[in-house]
């Protein structure tokens, strides 16, 4: 499909993939998929389940490699032989499960795996301090005030661990982040939280790719939106030539969603199931049916 | 013990604008000490040290002298050892059976290339630790090569351990114990620094300053290093540990490396000091390491622990050791006694641990 929009800034975008596919054996997990994330703008990945939206994600952070297609960042064409190579060219990824120890402090949690040492030979050992004064910097500049950076990150909320695990990859360098389904386990406020980090992100200049199921948390911080659909690019466009409604129907496929709505109405006995069935067909056409 | 794996939420930091004033004070320092997961040990250790001491049948009130403290050093210092040791590895995420035997093995084996072989002792020592290193790191490779738990694995090294110590010593002197010649060369200075006594009227054992520099340098380790950040990291979740770059199975295989060497020192210690070994030495004594670190506050699910409290619950074992023969208890209570501290220990933690979590708001 297209490129996406026009380029608001100039110079090569951070990142970008043009016509990428992974097959595993005979089956296409991914096909003639194409996106940019620029500096300073949060593009969404939105899919259903099996849409493809993981294998993306793992070729960007270089646990897979692509079989067609170019991968470029900032402009130069990369193959990654894995994700640590991913990570040096700045491409962070925020995992579903954060990659955190919950029993652990959080400033051992923040330095883990590039623990700040101070002394040589066997005296070498933790700069505790400048750890935690870091930590807490960085956990600033995200708007949380750590009261005790000695608290166990299992003590913390699912966004506030959130934010420990972007601040922590934007300190490390992180120019591209990618937020995979980071609401998903998360109640309403909670989820409303991490919108917030995401939108301190884009305006801290990184480029962010936020990976979701769920167009309502997709629209209000996206600036572009890639569609995947059974392992194909559906759409992409830029917020201006969209809106959550049509997201929300492109998403769940309008079509189906129509389809399910009217077996949903044959099987309804009760009024709850009715209720149900019309709001489907409501997301399906903006019309009650 | 198993219950802190999913701590209490709490909503200590908060979003800027929460209103500063319920923080200006930082973590009470009691709070700060109930987090601490040395202090059910703690606590145990006086109430088991008043105990004996009270029922203490002797005359002089031997338990509460400092020849009764020399009696209850020296039994701790051997589980206490084994139990540092443990601990880390437990904190790491695994347990090892085989520690028990292996001190037995140790001893055997410096017996054996001392009396049949006419090794120097120090040389002897070298050996036995090479030696004890290459049965860690076998360990440590099974346990991560087959994915299966560490405990079948070192139930296994167990085993196989035991019969071999047995065997191998029937086969070579036709009796069930290796003697360690005292006329060996280097066996002088081998035993006074590590089976010797210190402290003369008294003569503590210096396994005792063995003990006490091995928790001391392990409280460093997993407090103050890059390597003790590993170790908390992969028993608490070796997949987010790996995610972040720790080498997960270098720290664990180092981890069982500390055990099986801890192990070697102390059936080197036994071994110079009465100078030979029985082949059944350390059997079952791998359940004592572990009481002694889960009273001190280790989780059985690792990522949680202290070296400092496992020495406080290798104490607590010494007291009831000693503290029920001075009681003039029928010595057979002693386990019953272990089992209940054990059970205690365990519930007095995780109520500890829960109120820890929750009181800091």
């Amino acid at each position: 499909m297209s490129q996406g929009t026009a380029a608001s800034t100039g110079g090569p975008p951070l990142l970008e993939v043009r016509t990428v596919s992974k097959y595993f054996g005979n089956v296409i997990a991914l096909h003639d998929v194409s996106m940019q994330v620029r500096a300073g703008e949060v593009t969404c990945v939105l899919g259903d389940n099996g849409a493809g939206k993981s294998t993306l994600i793992k070729i960007l952070s270089g646990v897979h490699s692509y079989d067609e297609g170019e991968f470029l960042v900032e402009g130069r064409k990369v193959h990654f032989g894995g994700p640590r190579d991913a990570r040096a060219a700045g491409i962070s990824v925020v995992f579903q499960d954060l990659a955190t120890v919950p029993l652990m402090s959080i400033w051992r949690n923040f330095f883990l795996g590039s623990e700040p040492t101070s002394g040589y030979g066997p005296t070498r050992h933790l700069n505790v301090r400048f750890a935690k004064k870091v930590m807490r910097e960085e956990l600033r500049k995200m708007g949380i005030d750590v009261r005790d950076p000695d608290q166990p990150v299992g003590t913390l909320s699912g966004g506030e661990r959130q934010a420990v695990a972007i601040a922590r990859a934007v300190y490390f360098g992180a120019k591209v982040l990618i937020l995979d389904e980071p609401t998903s386990a998360l109640g309403v406020r909670q989820s409303g939280i991490v919108l917030k980090y995401v939108i301190q992100a884009r305006e801290r200049g990184l480029g962010v790719i936020f990976i979701t199921h769920n167009p309502h948390h997709a629209y209000p911080v996206g600036d572009r939106f890639v569609l995947l659909n059974r392992g194909r690019l559906m759409g992409s466009f830029a917020k201006s030539e969209t809106s959550l409604a049509e997201l929300t129907q492109m998403m769940a496929g309008g079509e189906e969603l129509e389809r399910l709505s009217k077996e949903l109405e044959k099987m309804a006995t009760e009024p709850e199931l009715e209720q149900v069935a019309r709001e489907l067909a409501e997301e399906a056409g903006g019309k009650p049916a | 013990m198993s219950v802190a794996s999913t701590p209490v939420p709490a909503q200590a930091p908060r979003a800027k604008g929460a209103g500063t004033d319920e923080r200006v004070g930082g973590v009470r320092l009691v709070v700060r000490l109930l987090q601490r997961p040395e202090l059910g040990a703690l606590l145990g250790a006086v109430a088991v040290y008043i105990l004996f001491a009270s029922v203490d049948s002797t005359p002089g009130h031997r338990f509460s002298s400092i020849a009764g403290m020399q009696n209850w050093t020296d039994a701790a210092s051997s589980y206490g050892i084994m139990a540092v040791a443990v601990a880390m590895l437990m904190i790491g995420g695994e347990f090892d059976l085989s520690a028990g035997v292996m001190t037995g093995t140790s001893g055997l084996l410096l017996g054996m290339l001392i009396t049949r072989y006419q090794l120097n002792v120090w040389l002897g020592i070298v050996i036995v630790l090479a030696f004890a290193a290459a049965i860690g790191v076998m360990n440590g490779l099974l346990v991560i090569r087959t994915k299966l738990p560490s405990f079948i694995i070192t139930l296994a090294t167990f085993f196989v351990l035991r019969g071999m110590n047995v065997g191998v010593t029937l086969l070579l002197t036709n009796t069930v114990r290796f003697d360690v010649s005292d006329n060996a060369p280097g066996f002088d200075s081998a035993q006074t620094i590590l089976g010797g006594t210190f402290l003369a009227p008294y003569n503590f054992q210096d396994a005792v300053l063995w003990w006490i520099a091995l928790t001391v340098v392990a409280t460093w380790i997993l407090n103050r290093t890059t390597f003790g950040n590993w170790i908390y990291a992969v028993g608490g979740d070796s997949n987010a540990a790996r995610a972040v770059g720790v080498p997960v199975a270098r720290t664990k295989v180092l981890l069982f490396m500390g055990t099986a060497m801890s192990a070697a020192l102390v059936g080197i210690m036994v071994a110079l000091r009465y100078k030979g070994i029985q082949s059944g030495q350390g059997v079952g004594q791998e359940f004592f390491y572990i009481i002694a670190a889960v009273v001190g506050g280790c989780l059985l699910t690792g990522g949680y622990g202290s070296a400092i409290g496992a020495s406080i619950g290798a104490l607590i074992i010494g007291f009831a050791q000693i503290g029920i023969i001075f009681a003039n208890w029928d010595p057979n209570w002693y386990y019953t006694f272990l089992g209940v501290i054990l059970f205690l220990a365990v519930g007095v933690n995780t109520l500890v641990r829960r109120r820890a979590a929750s009181a800091r708001r």
